[in-house]
C-alpha cells in the first residue's frame, strides 16, 4: 500500500535534475505517507470508524455507535451520562447527515440552534457531519460557530535558560501586542514558580488583564494558581481511546472532578485533546483522528469544560503526513466551537518544515478567526520555546501581521513600535528586578536587564545561580508568597501601576466572571466572554468585523511608510539636468539619433529607480550613439508619459528614424518611426537593473540601427523580484511624471546643463 | 434586587453588591490603599460558594447546563482544603483506589463538606471504574 507506485523510477537508473532538486526542499524533510488505517493513521471518515447510531430504551441510552452498554469502554458511559440530552437526540436522529451539515454553513440557521441540536448526536455522527464539509464550507462554519464574537491570541514565553528577566520582558511584549493569554513552562519543574511570577509581573507591565498560565504537573498547577500566581490552565489532556487515557493516568471522571477543583479556586480552564495523539500512543482501535477527536470533544463538554486547546496541538505533523490531514484538523476545531467550547485552535507546535505548508494549514483558522487563534504564539525566537513549539515566533511578527493587514483580519496580534516594546520590556526586566530584591531573591543585574531588553534570545544573558533560583522558587510555595504579596512588592518599589493590574488580576477571581466560556479580560477589567460579547454571525454586516479604530490600528505597520517618501522629494531646489531650447524641429541628417525622455527627466526627477542620475545616464547614451557612429540629438516629449510614446514621437522626429525614449524612472527602449507605437526594436523594461554600461550599450544599439549596422540585442539581466521590490516605486515615480505632462505640446530641444 | 443570571453578567461590573470576599468584604474594597493598610490577606482573593453558584446559574441560563454542573461541583469544593481535592483526584485516576476507598471519599465529600453533587460524582465513577476494570489492583486487558 505505501509502496511507491511503479514507473517512480526512471528505467535507465539516471535521475532527473528537477526531481533531485525538489527532494532538496525544506518539504521533503517530512514523510509523506499513505494511510494505514488499522493503526489508526487516517486523519477523517475511517473504513474502522462505527456507523452513527444512538439507542435508546426506557429513557436510557443503550447503545452508543453502535456498541451495546456492556461494550462501552469509560468514555461511552461518561458521554452517556454527562454528554447528550436525550430529548435533542430523538429530534437529531431524524436529521440527515447532510442535512445538518448544510446548517452548519447556513446563514439563516443561527449559532444557538446548531449548538442545541448538537447536544444530540453521538461522537461518530459529529465527526460524519463535519467531514461531509470542504475547506471553504469548515472556514465558514468555523466563523459562525465561534464562541466569543471578538477573536483573539494566546503567546508562549520561556527561554531556554530559565531568566526571570527574560520572561518578564517577553511577557511585557506579548502582552502590550495585544496577546489575551500568555503561557510559559519550564525545563526544570522547580523553577515554576518564579516563571509565574515573571510571567504575572511582566504581563501586567505590558497590559492589564492579560491572563497567564504555567504548564506544569497538576499539584503544582493547582498550587499556583491559588497562590494567585497565574489564572488559567490548559494541561488537562483528554485521549479518545480508553488504554490512552489510562495510560495517561487518568479517566475522564479524575479530570472533570480535577477542573471542578480549579474552579472552585477561580481558575479558568481548559482541556486539551487533539488529532493524531491515540495513534501516536498505539491505542487507535482502528479509528480516524477526527472520529476519535469527536469522543474526545464529547467528553470535554460532558466534563463542563468551558473550552478546549485543539487542532492536533503536538502531534500535527503526523496528521499532515496523511491525505486531508490539514482539513481534518480544521475539522477538528469547527467541532469542538459546534459543541459549544472556547476553541484555542493549535498552531503552536511546528507543522512543517515548509513555510507555504505551515502558511496554508494557518489560514483554516487564521481567517475565520477563533477564541484563540493559537495555542502559543512563540513571542521569542523558536530556539527559546522550550514547548518544542514556534510554528509562529518572534522573527515571523512581521509576517503574521502582514497578512492580518493584507486580508484585513484580526488575528489576535497588534504591531508595536520599537521605542515602545523597548520601554515595556526595560519596565517589566526592572519591576522582576525589584521584586526580586524585595523578597531576597538571587539579585537580577542591570546587565541581565540590558540584555533582557535589547537581546534577541537566551544566548545573550549572562548564566545565573540555577541553584539559588531554585531554592527561591521553593521559597515562593513554602512561604506561600502570593499575588497579593507580589503586588505590595511592587507597590513598595515604585511600580504602583504595576501593582495596581497584578491586584486587578487578584481581584478577578472574586467575582469569577471569566469562568464562563471563552473568557478574556480587557485592559479596564471588563470580561469578555461567550455570555457578554457572544459571536451572532448571521452573514455580512454581522458579528465581528475589522473596522474604524482597530482596523486602523492593525493597517499602521510601524514599517509602513508613506508614499511620497518613497520617491524624491524637493527637485525643484535641484540644479536642473537639461536646459530647454525651443521646440524640436524634425532632423534631416541620416546619422540623427534622438534620445527622447520623458516629461519629467532632469526637472521633477533626477533619478532613475535605479539609483543612476539623470545626468550620468544621459551621458552615456550620448556617449554610447557618439561610439556608434551617429549624432545624438536631446530632446523632451511632453504630451505622454508612457515609453512607447515618448520613444515613438522622438522616432518620428529623427532624421535617421531612430530614437530612444527613456523614462525618468530609467525604463528605455529603441524605436523606429515607421513601427506601430507599441512596437519597439528592442525593450529595456527592467529599470532597477539598467547600469551605465547598459545605457552606452543602448546609444551604441540605436546607432547600428540608424545607420543600417547589424546589431546584436544590448544583454540584459533578468530578476523576477524586481516587481515586488520595486512596483510601488514605480507607481510613484510613474505618477510623477505624469503630472509633468504638457497636453499637445510638443517635444522641446533639450542640451545638457553646463555643470555648476 | 434580586439576581438575575441571565441579565445580571458579569457579575463583578453588573451585580458588584452581591459579590464579596470569602471574609465578606464588597468587591470595591479590595484597593491598592487596602492592601497598603493590610486589610487584605491570600484568602479574600477568593469566590465565596455563593459567588460560584451564581456563576453556576449564569452557565445554566446560557444554555450550557454541564458547564454549570462543573461550577456547582466547584461551589463545593470551594469549602474542601486544596489538600484534600488533590487527594480525591489522586484516588480517582486509574486503579489507585478500591470501590470502598472511593465509597469512603464519597461520604466524607457529604458529611464533612456537604458536596453531595461531588459524592454522587465519585460514586459514579466507582461504578464504571468497576466494570472497566480500573479499581486498584486491576489492569484492565488492553
Amino acid at each position: 500500500m505505501s509502496t511507491p507506485a511503479a514507473g517512480s523510477s526512471p528505467v535507465s537508473g539516471q535521475r532527473s535534475r528537477r526531481f533531485t532538486s525538489r527532494e532538496g526542499r525544506e518539504l521533503r524533510r517530512e514523510p509523506l505517507i499513505a494511510p494505514e488505517p488499522e493503526l489508526g493513521l487516517v486523519a477523517l471518515n475511517g473504513p474502522g470508524d462505527p456507523e452513527p447510531g444512538l439507542e435508546l430504551a426506557d429513557g436510557r441510552i443503550v447503545a452508543i455507535d453502535g456498541r451495546a452498554e456492556d461494550e462501552w469502554d469509560v468514555i461511552d458511559h461518561f458521554i452517556a451520562r454527562h454528554g447528550l440530552d436525550l430529548d435533542v437526540a430523538a429530534e437529531a436522529a431524524g436529521i440527515e447527515d447532510v442535512e445538518l451539515a448544510r446548517r452548519l454553513v447556513d446563514v439563516d440557521v443561527p449559532r444557538e440552534e446548531l449548538v442545541r441540536l448538537s447536544r444530540g448526536l453521538t461522537p461518530a455522527r459529529l465527526a460524519r457531519v463535519v467531514g461531509l464539509l470542504d475547506p471553504v464550507e469548515l472556514m465558514f462554519a468555523l466563523k459562525k460557530l465561534r464562541a466569543r464574537r471578538r477573536p483573539a491570541n494566546q503567546a508562549h514565553v520561556t527561554n531556554l535558560k530559565e531568566n526571570p528577566a527574560l520572561l518578564a520582558a517577553d511577557a511585557a511584549e506579548a502582552a502590550a501586542r495585544g496577546f489575551a493569554e500568555l503561557e510559559t513552562t519550564v525545563g526544570v519543574s522547580r523553577y515554576a514558580p518564579l516563571n509565574a511570577m515573571a510571567l504575572l509581573v511582566g504581563s501586567q507591565t505590558g497590559r492589564s488583564g492579560v491572563m497567564t498560565q504555567c504548564a506544569i504537573e497538576e499539584r503544582r498547577s493547582l498550587a499556583l494558581a491559588i497562590q494567585g500566581l497565574t489564572t488559567y490552565a490548559e494541561t488537562l489532556s483528554v485521549y479518545g481511546t480508553e488504554p490512552v487515557f489510562v495510560d495517561g493516568d487518568d479517566t475522564p471522571w479524575s479530570k472533570a472532578f480535577l477542573a471542578s477543583a480549579y474552579a472552585s479556586r477561580g481558575v479558568k480552564v481548559r482541556f486539551t485533546s487533539g488529532g493524531g495523539s491515540e495513534a501516536l500512543m498505539g491505542h487507535a482501535q482502528g479509528c480516524s483522528m477526527l472520529y476519535l477527536e469527536a469522543r474526545c470533544l464529547a467528553t470535554i463538554r460532558a466534563a463542563g469544560s468551558q473550552g478546549v486547546q485543539n487542532g492536533s496541538i503536538s502531534c500535527v505533523a503526523l496528521v499532515l503526513s496523511l491525505p486531508g490531514g490539514t482539513r481534518a484538523i480544521l475539522a477538528e476545531n469547527v467541532l469542538a466551537a459546534w459543541l459549544d467550547l472556547e476553541v484555542a485552535s493549535g498552531n503552536d507546535a511546528i507543522a512543517s518544515h515548509s513555510p507555504t505548508r505551515r502558511a496554508a494549514k494557518l489560514m483554516g483558522q487564521f481567517l475565520p478567526g477563533t477564541d484563540f487563534v493559537t495555542s502559543g504564539y512563540s513571542i521569542m525566537p523558536r530556539e527559546d520555546n522550550m514547548f518544542g513549539g514556534g510554528n509562529y515566533d518572534a522573527d515571523d511578527i512581521d509576517e503574521w501581521l502582514t497578512l492580518q493587514r493584507d486580508w484585513g483580519v484580526d488575528a489576535g496580534i497588534e504591531p508595536l513600535a520599537e521605542g515602545e516594546a523597548v520601554r515595556v520590556r526595560e519596565r517589566a526586566a526592572r519591576a522582576i528586578q525589584a521584586v526580586f530584591a524585595r523578597f531576597g531573591f538571587p539579585p537580577i543585574s542591570d546587565e541581565e536587564v540590558e540584555a533582557a531588553t535589547y537581546g534577541r534570545d537566551s544566548s545573550e544573558l549572562p548564566d545565573r545561580d540555577r541553584a539559588a533560583d531554585v531554592t527561591a522558587a521553593d521559597r515562593v510555595l513554602a512561604e506561600e508568597i502570593s499575588g497579593l504579596d507580589l503586588a505590595r512588592a511592587l507597590d513598595g518599589s515604585g511600580f504602583g501601576d504595576i501593582a495596581e493590574a497584578v491586584l486587578g488580576i487578584q481581584r478577578q477571581r472574586i467575582a469569577a466572571d471569566y469562568l464562563q466560556t471563552s473568557a478574556v479580560i480587557d485592559p479596564d477589567g471588563a470580561v469578555e466572554s461567550a455570555v457578554s460579547d457572544p459571536n451572532r454571525y448571521t452573514g455580512p454586516g454581522t458579528g465581528y468585523r475589522l473596522e474604524g479604530e482597530r482596523r486602523a490600528r492593525l493597517e499602521a505597520l510601524p514599517h509602513v511608510l508613506r508614499a511620497r517618501d518613497l520617491v524624491e522629494n524637493g527637485a525643484a531646489e535641484r540644479p536642473p539636468v537639461v536646459v530647454e531650447l525651443g521646440e524640436a524641429l524634425p532632423g534631416v541628417a541620416p546619422d540623427d539619433v534622438v534620445i527622447a525622455v520623458g516629461p519629467a527627466f532632469g526637472t521633477a526627477l533626477h533619478e532613475t529607480i535605479g539609483g543612476l542620475s539623470h545626468r550620468a545616464v544621459l551621458e552615456a547614451l550620448l556617449e554610447g550613439v557618439r561610439a556608434g557612429g551617429a549624432e545624438p540629438r536631446l530632446v523632451r516629449v511632453r504630451r505622454v508619459s508612457d515609453v512607447a510614446f515618448v520613444g515613438h514621437d522622438g522616432a518620428r522626429i529623427s532624421g535617421s528614424g531612430v530614437a530612444v525614449g527613456l523614462q525618468s524612472k530609467g525604463t528605455a527602449l529603441i524605436h523606429r518611426a515607421d513601427l506601430q507605437p507599441l512596437d519597439n526594436l528592442e525593450l529595456f523594461g527592467m529599470a532597477p537593473l539598467l547600469t551605465l554600461d547598459s545605457y552606452r550599450a543602448i546609444g551604441q544599439n540605436a546607432a547600428g540601427y540608424a545607420l543600417g549596422n547589424r546589431v546584436g540585442p544590448v544583454p540584459t539581466r533578468l530578476d523576477n523580484f524586481a516587481r515586488a521590490k520595486s512596483i510601488v516605486r514605480t507607481t510613484l515615480l510613474h505618477a510623477r511624471e505624469t503630472e509633468a505632462i504638457v497636453r499637445a505640446a510638443p517635444p522641446l530641444e533639450l542640451a545638457l546643463a553646463p555643470l555648476t | 434586587m434580586d439576581f438575575d443570571p441571565s441579565s445580571d453578567y458579569p457579575l463583578g461590573t453588573r451585580r458588584p453588591d452581591l459579590v464579596t470576599t470569602p471574609s465578606g468584604k464588597p468587591l470595591a474594597s479590595v484597593t491598592l490603599d487596602a492592601l497598603r493598610s493590610g486589610e487584605l490577606t491570600a484568602d479574600d482573593l477568593r469566590a465565596t460558594p455563593e459567588t460560584l453558584r451564581r456563576q453556576a446559574a449564569v452557565a445554566q441560563a446560557a444554555a450550557r447546563p454541564q458547564l454549570a454542573q462543573n461550577l456547582a461541583r466547584a461551589a463545593e469544593l470551594s469549602a474542601v482544603p486544596r489538600e484534600v481535592m488533590l487527594e480525591i483526584y489522586t484516588a480517582l485516576r486509574p486503579h489507585r483506589s478500591s470501590s470502598s476507598e472511593l465509597e469512603a471519599w464519597a461520604e466524607r465529600l457529604e458529611h464533612e463538606y456537604g458536596a453531595h453533587l461531588n459524592a454522587t460524582f465519585v460514586r459514579e465513577a466507582a461504578g464504571v471504574y468497576a466494570r472497566r476494570g480500573l479499581l486498584a489492583g486491576e489492569r484492565a486487558a488492553l
